[in-house]
């Protein structure tokens, strides 16, 4: 079987509270469901690697074929646990740490 | 190449200079390099030279914009006349049939703006399109109501969008994607606004286009026309005197 090429995405969450990494990945997966449904969901490989809750950073996974899908769908978040919040993606890279090096 | 990014379109509470500041910092934060922000015939002098303090003050360039939402043919005819030479961007929000298709074939108008909630007042059809693509006109299109809208509304204005765009395309009809935001949450950076035009069916060079070189080409042709040296596209005073 063919292995899934992926992609690490940095994110930047703005938001008046701080949200936990529960509150957050709730949050991206219910922006992915409500824009593509739980189809196209399935095929984002979503996953949170990281998250700093003092410095609102998130790393997240997903599959390089539905990274524009992810983008768009993190674009479209305007809450995290019923409080305004944005997303914004930091950087975009192929491996930890590649993505990490960026961000220093 | 690095891209120049511009939102033409922020609504900004000119009353409101602390907010107005906020939004602006973040904006160019964000890596815009241009914003616009619709004014009306009332915005007084003042408020708007406070903005381009504010502006400089944020580093980002500031062009002048106008919204317009004529009733009639010749209302619209009668405005773009008295407002053309003063502001570097026209928008005119078509609210009927007879405004769109003159506003599409009109050259003085840059932008064309249709109700984003009202379905039945979306005018951008074939004829439109053709009309707009003679007389340079662009498509703008606003991303807050994908951001505010949820669910079956939500749903029919992605549905429209996208047909609007395709028809757009097929006329080769340039496409603005701004913000359309009045508030600092709302604010997205311009590579996740591309991100959003994705939904209405633009591949990621145009929707990349459509928040930097479309907005950017409209702004960089009315500065060239509204300058004193402008005679007639292509022809500029490049010295004059008695030593001519």
């Amino acid at each position: 079987m063919k292995r899934t090429k992926r992609r690490y995405l940095a994110l930047q969450v703005d938001s008046d509270g701080a949200p936990t990494p529960k509150e957050f990945i709730d949050a991206v997966w219910s922006a992915v469901t409500k824009l593509y449904g739980e189809y196209g969901a399935s095929q984002t490989g979503l996953a949170l690697i990281d998250y700093n809750e003092g410095e609102k950073k998130a790393v997240i996974r997903a599959a390089l074929a539905t990274v524009n899908m992810v983008r768009t769908a993190l674009a479209s978040i305007t809450s995290v646990a019923n409080k305004e919040a944005a997303v914004q993606v930091i950087a975009v890279s192929g491996t930890i740490k590649a993505l990490y090096e960026n961000l220093r | 190449m690095k891209r120049n990014f511009a939102d033409l379109h922020l609504r900004l509470n000119m009353k409101d200079p602390a907010s107005a500041s906020r939004i602006i910092n973040k904006t160019a934060k964000l890596g815009y390099r241009l914003i616009a922000v619709p004014t009306t015939t009332e915005t007084s002098q003042d408020e708007t030279a406070k903005l381009q303090r504010i502006c400089n003050e944020a580093k980002i360039d500031l062009a002048t914009r106008i919204d317009i939402k004529p009733r009639t043919q010749n209302e619209l005819t009668h405005q773009l006349r008295r407002l053309r030479r003063k502001f570097e961007v026209i928008c005119v929000t078509c609210d009927n049939k007879e405004v769109a298709r003159q506003a599409a074939k009109d050259h003085r108008v840059d932008l064309l703006n249709f109700p984003s909630t009202d379905f039945r007042r979306r005018f951008f059809d074939r004829a439109e399109a053709e009309l707009a693509h003679k007389s340079l006109a662009a498509l703008e299109v606003d991303v807050k109501p994908l951001l505010v809208l949820e669910g079956p509304a939500r749903v029919r204005l992605l549905s429209s969008l996208r047909r609007e765009i395709a028809i757009a395309r097929e006329f080769h009809v340039p496409i603005v994607v701004s913000s359309g935001v009045s508030a600092e949450m709302q604010l997205r950076r311009p590579r996740e606004l591309a991100a959003l035009a994705f939904l209405y069916g633009l591949d990621e060079i145009s929707a990349l286009e459509a928040v930097s070189q479309n907005p950017m080409a409209i702004i960089k042709r009315n500065r060239e026309k509204l300058n004193h040296r402008f005679v007639a596209p292509g022809i500029r005073i490049v010295k004059e005197g008695k030593d001519c």
